[in-house]
């Protein structure tokens, strides 16, 4: 081969190899995103049950109930208009508490929620910014007050 | 008095800062050899200046001085003397100084040993690194101050949050820093080469061991955080692909295509601009992770305190310094033209796809780190992008890397013969089928992507060690001449050889662990035992223990298998006195097959606890094979050829520069 040609096959097959990477890329992308919802818009749109997805809200207080002889916690999230309860198998993250954001990753299922992963932040001082805007979008948000 | 001088002298800093950022360069534009020759005694006055600021602050820490805002809402007097000392870094403003520190140590570290660089380009050099300091010591200053009083002072203070009081997340950011900051180095050199307008063999022996350096402390520094998130977040995971473990992976996925490519720029003198650009874009990517980690832009799993005017200065250091020097690469780019060429199958050509698959590996998980941002940006709805698109992507992306690693050494420079190459590596690709084959028939839990995984890990293992044996001609000549050819191996080759069979071992634990992890989540009640993978866990009782400054209930469990094996897991779960806020300590039992893993939860009405149980197959392996790399890169950073005064210019076939 000439060193022209040589170099041609050679800046086509980059090409080619380039293509491959974009194409494998985009189809890792489809249907592995999880989209974030609020209680008020899971119960709204009541997205399908084999969706992945991801639901945020605080921890309403007193809905905790763990139950006795197996590892089940329930408990309530809310944006301050709408509340789901969600159901998850574990050991909660230790930043959770009643009265603080979560997020959690699940599935919906006939009104219910049911995480397999559970998220809290790791600074207390910190509310997880979907939340925030969950709260805003509700109309129930109180400002940037810190909690200490 | 203390803090006021370590105010004074972070102050000061940046004065000299801006001297080292300005007249070195303007001197090496004119040939001005004194105003070039200050760039090293500003380099080394700077770090005087920001050592003494840091000891000022950690003095501060130390002596638990609460008149300073910093100390009084990250410290606390019954703080352990080693978390009072890493609460320096464990906050936002203590670890940016640190990052200007080590930045300043980096800069007089090119001035102590850069005494054989052209004077020109070591003027550069230093010059562009004082702008880098500039910049961050003016976010510093007009953003975080560190030296902040708080009047009138607390009696005591809040303490540091409890999950960064730990001896691997003590040690982590220094090294993660050391890493990140240390291809701001490679970066100056790319863009003092760019004003030189001289990229050239000698050039690339100048910047490996910079980026070496780098890479090895930023792979330290990633395995210490990884390693700190599989025994205190209690997930029994090592890996979550969580925004900030993007952040630190993304420059290290660059900088370990620019260690390769400089080889080829410094043996061939060839992927000239690629280098180059490689360097930027490393450098650009530590920056897009401190961006990330501090500016709180993205939701992660452990993003912590952070501010948004403090990331819109970063993201504008970031668009400034990485803009500029792009325009510059886009403008001196194209007259650097390399002299060699090569064949497609040779060692560049393997060294090519390595960098091709590597940045590509880059650019996707940018992609899915930033995706989520765009969407929000674009107000086009809110989505996490998570583990399964990664684990999608980086398999098919990884594979052939892992494949081509095996060869590529084997090759020839210039032009290699795939077929002598792969006749080498009958044996390996022998050992590593019948290896996948047999784990896909004796574990019944295999899946055909483990099998394959441990397959690669072998194959790249036996492949590494073949090509050790061919250069060191084992079994060929006799012994003697054998041990003769082991004594003058450069150590550059080691580290080679050390660090792709570290990686062998990594690749087995990651893909064991992943595959073959074993998880039971029970109430238990003291007495009751679970038997996983053959281990009989049994909870002996729950004792209340105090702590110096947080109270736990520790879980005691009994492991037994057989009757041989017998041992002893304690789990916590702490409660930090001042903050409140509850930390997990899961209870490890490492071994060579695997860890058992043990962690307990609240309790219930009926006095049970909630534990997660596990056995994790393989993962102590992943811990040694990145200590082998890091190891390795350690070996090949004390070649005689990266070190000190080795005369600088190799005479190069045709050695035409830009």
């Amino acid at each position: 081969m000439k060193r022209k040609n040589k170099r041609l096959s050679l800046i086509s097959a980059g090409m080619l190899a380039l293509a491959g990477a974009v194409a494998l890329i985009l189809m890792a992308f489809e249907g592995n995103i999880v989209f974030f919802y609020s209680p008020t818009e899971i119960v709204q749109k009541q997205p399908r049950s084999e969706q992945r997805l991801r639901l945020g809200g605080l921890v309403e207080a007193g809905s905790v109930v763990r139950s006795n002889g197996s590892p089940v916690v329930t408990f309530n999230v809310t944006d301050l208009t709408t509340s789901v309860s969600i159901s998850f198998k574990g050991i909660l993250p230790d930043l959770f508490k009643e009265g603080q954001g979560i997020v959690a990753q699940g599935n919906y299922r006939d009104g219910r929620f049911f995480a397999e992963e559970v998220l809290a932040k790791h600074d207390e001082k910190y509310m997880p910014k979907e939340i925030a805007e969950a709260l805003k979008k509700s109309g129930k948000w109180k400002g940037d007050a810190k909690s200490r | 008095m203390i803090v006021e001088i370590g105010h004074f002298a972070l102050v000061m800093a940046l004065c000299i800062s801006a001297i080292q950022a300005t007249l070195p360069l303007f001197g090496a534009n004119t040939n001005n050899r004194a105003w070039m020759a200050l760039g090293s005694p500003a380099a080394l006055l700077q770090l005087l200046l920001l050592a003494i600021a840091f000891a000022a602050l950690t003095h501060a820490f130390v002596t638990s001085d609460f008149s300073v805002n910093l100390v009084a809402n990250n410290s606390h007097t019954l703080k352990p003397m080693l978390y009072k000392v890493s609460g320096v870094w464990g906050n936002h403003e203590g670890s940016m100084l640190m990052w200007v520190l080590i930045l300043a140590i980096y800069g007089a570290a090119v001035a102590i040993w850069g005494n054989n660089l052209r004077p020109t380009l070591k003027a550069r050099v230093l010059g562009i690194q004082g702008l880098l300091g500039f910049g961050f010591l003016l976010f510093i200053i007009f953003t975080s101050n560190p030296f902040e009083r708080l009047i009138p002072a607390p009696i005591n203070g809040q303490d540091l949050n409890p999950l960064l009081q730990d001896p691997g997340l003590a040690f982590h950011p220094p090294l993660l820093y050391l890493g990140y900051v240390g291809f701001s180095t490679t970066f100056s050199f790319a863009v003092a080469a760019l004003l030189e307008g001289r990229v050239d063999p000698a050039w690339a022996r100048w910047v490996r061991p910079w980026t070496l350096a780098a890479w090895g402390f930023l792979t330290g520094g990633i395995a210490l955080g990884s390693w700190w998130a599989y025994y205190e977040l209690g997930w029994g995971g090592w890996w979550f692909w969580d925004p900030v473990e993007n952040a630190s992976f993304m420059p290290w996925l660059a900088g370990t295509a620019l260690l390769h490519s400089a080889i080829v720029l410094e043996k061939r003198d060839s992927l000239k601009s690629w280098t180059i650009f490689l360097a930027i874009i490393a450098f650009a990517l530590s920056m897009l992770g401190t961006f990330l980690v501090r500016s709180g832009v993205i939701t992660s799993v452990h993003a912590f305190a952070s501010d948004p005017t403090r990331g819109v200065f970063i993201l504008g250091l970031l668009v400034v310094s990485v803009g500029s020097a792009f325009a510059l690469f886009a403008w001196r780019g194209p007259v650097l033209r390399g002299s060699g060429v090569f064949h497609p199958i040779s060692r560049e050509g393997g060294l090519l796809m390595n960098n091709f698959l590597l940045s590509v590996a880059a650019a996707s998980v940018l992609l899915g780190t930033l995706y989520p941002l765009f969407l929000d940006v674009l107000d086009l709805g809110k989505v996490s992008v998570g583990a399964p698109y990664f684990n999608s992507v980086f398999v098919p992306l990884m594979t052939p890397l892992i494949l081509i690693m095996g060869i590529g050494p084997l090759l020839n420079w210039k032009r290699g013969d795939a077929i002598i190459a792969l006749q080498n590596l009958k044996i390996a690709a022998a050992i590593a089928s019948i290896g996948a084959v047999t784990i896909w028939f004796v574990i019944d839990k295999a899946t055909v992507l483990a099998a394959f995984g441990i397959g690669l890990a072998l194959w790249l293992l036996i492949s590494t060690l073949t090509e050790l044996a061919n250069r060191i001609q084992l079994f060929r000549i006799p012994f003697f001449d054998t041990w003769r050819r082991i004594r003058h191996q450069p150590r550059s080759s080691w580290g080679m050889t050390l660090a792709h069979a570290g990686l062998a071992l990594a690749i087995a634990g990651m893909t064991a662990s992943s595959a073959w992890r074993v998880e039971a989540i029970q109430t238990m009640k003291p007495g009751d035992s679970v038997i996983i993978s053959g281990f009989n866990f049994t909870l002996r009782n729950v004792q209340n223990i105090k702590g110096p400054n947080y109270l736990a209930s520790r879980g005691v469990f009994d492991v037994r298998r057989k009757q041989s094996f017998n041992i002893t897991l304690e789990a916590e779960k702490r409660i930090y006195a001042v903050s409140r806020q509850p930390t997990t300590e899961a209870g490890i039992y490492s071994t060579f097959l695997g860890d058992l893993y043990a962690v307990i939860g609240d309790p219930d009405a009926k006095g049970g606890f909630i534990t997660r149980l596990y056995f994790n197959p393989l993962v102590s392996w992943m811990w040694v094979g990145t200590f082998l790399m890091v190891l390795g890169a350690g070996i090949s950073l004390s070649d005689r050829r990266h070190r000190v005064g080795a005369s600088a210019g190799r005479k190069v076939p045709g050695g035409v520069t830009a």
